[in-house]
């Protein structure tokens, strides 16, 4: 890793891995731990559970704002109780605003600090390390074409981070969509050039510009650590899509490890983990980097469905939830109920990795799922690292998501070959197209610029991504 | 319909070029676009309809067979509305107020206009006064709500009591859809249909026009 000094922040980049052999790409451990909030390291051993809630269906307006920060209050004092009793050694709270939270930056800011509030006094009465993951919506795609670097949807964005991180955020993410307008058409399509363009041109572009902003409004609140991103509005909309049948499984899996690149773009301008626990792609970005990761999987069921229960776990060092609704079970809410599942499946690889047993437990929680479908294929350690060498082995956006495309398409070529992978007849018709869209693939970005000007020209704004 | 093949082929695999290039031929030829509709361009698309279904084919195939059929019938609907043939249905469609998701809306959206639906999208983030403007200047048969958020999805509701506080509510048919949205809700909220996918919300609103 190079570092060179711009303003007064780190721009890194990274041209070797951080963690270059697969025994050593573990669960709850990474070679950039991160001591964050209130007394909590991650990755430096063990792995902590991050767990997010949201509010039930209802209206959120100033008549039922009170109801809302009730539900919150409630949410924390249950998931925090539980965390308790179990003796979880520490735990990340994850506040997703919800669009109406971000609009008015002060509601965001005022759950912030209510929530901070509850992890301060279970620190206080029991010890409890812990941490609060603030995470705005990004708004920014009001406008068609969206406006990403001016305007007042980003105005409010900026803020929104801004007061949060001064109400008692510990870390600061977002789930960030520049290119998405391009990626969702292209997507819904089939337009693998177009899908290039928006994850190779676009997205890395906006992603260095949004988190220079972050990285700034972090130094101004000392404490406060970046975080990470996730291709969220990328890789799993097209994660979701092929779990409907609409979008073929081959397509998605290349998709998630292209999208990598946009996510690593976070951490050379300065975030320092954990990613997004729904970054699927932070396997990758753990390898590159050496920063600890977030991942969800079997116990985020309550907000999606996936065929990566276990395998997604393999390299955690925060597991999550993904979100939930406070909702009664029979047992308890389901924000508490989630803490629970989450404790549990933390001890289990935690006591595993106390008994010197962390590489046999990430292999079988591999193994349990690596073949089950060519997403969970591109996401084992082993194919980690080979689509994590791939992408610090070329010098551009563009062409590290060219490399880390054909990286994918070579290990799902290479499980069919192995009779591990079994694809239908349509699947394997996609991936055969993908691999010569590949191939195909102009020389250079200035000449997908220009390939792509007729058909999303008028999609995406030029100036938003300075072009 | 085999003397139609070159048209029913070039949209069952997603060529607008060679649709379009079929149906002008078939312009040049005198025939009726009613006839070119309901011999080529419909079993075309019921047929790309019933690969979906048997899932030979995924969402892109069944785009670019609509957009096959769109640049056909762009080519159509002038004649027709000299001959005063009546135009297809209108449907009016947007994410609710609050929400900014919109994959699922922009796909079910592009398969009602490739099913030959007449398609105005209000976009995301779509308040209630907005729906209410569009039902009263456009007239449309049909509007469909989407929302992924459970904070959102309330503003369905408001959405259709602002349709009946209108005097709006009898004219349309409302379906409603969305990751969170159950088909207990939609009733619960008087809406007319709910769809858990693109593919079943076409075939839900050809019932409920039927």
């Amino acid at each position: 890793m190079s570092e060179a000094k711009m303003s007064e922040r780190t721009v890194r980049s990274y041209s070797e891995l951080a963690i270059g052999s697969q025994e050593e790409l573990l669960y709850g451990i990474c070679p950039h731990p991160l001591n964050c909030g209130l007394g909590l390291t991650v990755g430096g051993g063990q792995v902590f559970p991050e767990v997010n809630f949201t509010l039930p269906p209802m209206n959120m307006t100033e008549e039922t704002w009170a109801e809302a920060t009730e539900h919150y209050e409630q949410m924390a004092e249950q998931i925090l109780r539980r965390a308790a009793a179990l003796a979880v050694p520490g735990i990340v709270l994850e506040f997703e605003l919800l669009p109406p939270m971000t609009e008015r930056p002060e509601w965001g800011a005022e759950l912030t600090a209510l929530l901070k509030r509850h992890l301060k006094a279970y620190h206080e009465k029991y010890g409890l390390a812990g941490a609060l993951r603030v995470t705005p919506t990004d708004i920014r795609d009001q406008n068609k074409p969206p406006l990403m670097r001016t305007g007042g949807p980003w105005e409010r964005l900026h803020r929104s981070l801004d007061l949060c991180a001064e109400a008692g955020a510990d870390i600061l993410s977002i789930e960030s969509i520049g290119g998405k307008e391009v990626h969702d058409q292209a997507l819904m399509y089939g337009d693998f050039e177009g899908i290039v363009f928006a994850l190779g041109v676009l997205a890395p572009r906006d992603m260095a510009w949004l988190w220079a902003e972050i990285g700034e409004i972090c130094q101004r609140h000392p404490g406060v650590v970046a975080g990470g991103d996730s291709a969220c509005g990328f890789a799993n909309t097209a994660m979701q899509l092929a779990h409907q049948k609409m979008l073929p499984e081959v397509l998605a899996a290349v998709v998630r490890a292209m999208s990598a690149v946009r996510s690593l773009a976070a951490f050379e301008q300065g975030a320092v983990g954990p990613s997004k626990d729904c970054a699927y792609e932070g396997p990758v970005i753990k390898a590159i980097t050496g920063y600890p990761i977030s991942m969800e999987g079997k116990s985020a069921s309550c907000a999606h469905f996936s065929p990566l229960g276990n395998i997604a776990a393999a390299m955690c060092d925060l597991w999550s939830n993904e979100s939930v609704q406070n909702v009664r079970l029979l047992s308890g809410n389901a924000p508490e109920v989630f803490t629970e599942l989450l404790a549990y499946d933390c001890r289990l690889m935690n006591t595993a990795a106390r008994a010197g047993g962390a590489l046999q437990m990430r292999n079988w929680m591999t193994a349990s799922d690596e073949w089950l479908s060519p997403q969970a294929a591109v996401l084992s350690p082993v194919a980690t690292i080979r689509i994590a060498t791939a992408i610090v082995g070329a010098d551009t956006a563009y062409h590290r998501v060219i490399a880390a495309g054909r990286a994918a398409v070579e290990i799902l070529k290479d499980g069919v070959e192995r009779q591990k992978l079994r694809l239908a007849r349509k699947e394997q018709q996609w991936l055969t197209r993908i691999d010569d869209a590949l191939t195909d693939s102009p020389e250079d970005e200035a000449a997908l610029i220009e390939n792509m000007e007729a058909q999303y020209g008028s999609v995406y704004d030029k100036a938003s991504y300075g072009l | 319909m085999a003397q139609f093949k070159e048209l029913y082929d070039a949209i069952l695999v997603g060529d607008a070029k060679k649709a379009h290039a079929a149906t002008l031929a078939a312009i040049d030829a005198g025939t009726d676009p009613m006839t070119l509709i309901g011999e080529a361009m419909v079993p075309a698309m019921d047929e790309v309809g019933r690969l979906f279904e048997q899932e030979e084919y995924f969402v892109p195939e069944l785009l670019l067979a609509g957009r096959a059929m769109k640049s056909a019938m762009q080519l159509l609907r002038p004649l027709m509305v000299t001959s005063g043939t009546k135009l297809s249905v209108k449907v009016v469609i947007g994410t609710v107020k609050g929400d900014l998701h919109d994959i699922g809306k922009n796909i079910v959206a592009s398969m009602l206009e490739g099913s030959g639906f007449d398609v105005i999208d209000l976009g995301t983030d779509v308040s209630p006064e907005k729906f209410v403007s569009a039902v009263a200047e456009q007239e449309p048969q049909v509007v469909c709500m989407s929302a992924l958020l459970t904070v959102t999805m309330p503003a369905m509701k408001t959405t259709i009591n602002a349709l009946e506080s209108a005097g709006l509510r009898t004219r349309v048919k409302v379906l409603v859809g969305g990751a969170p949205v159950t088909v207990h809700y939609a009733r619960e909220i008087g809406a007319d249909g709910y769809s858990e996918n693109a593919n079943g919300a076409v075939g839900l609103v050809r019932t409920l026009l039927a």
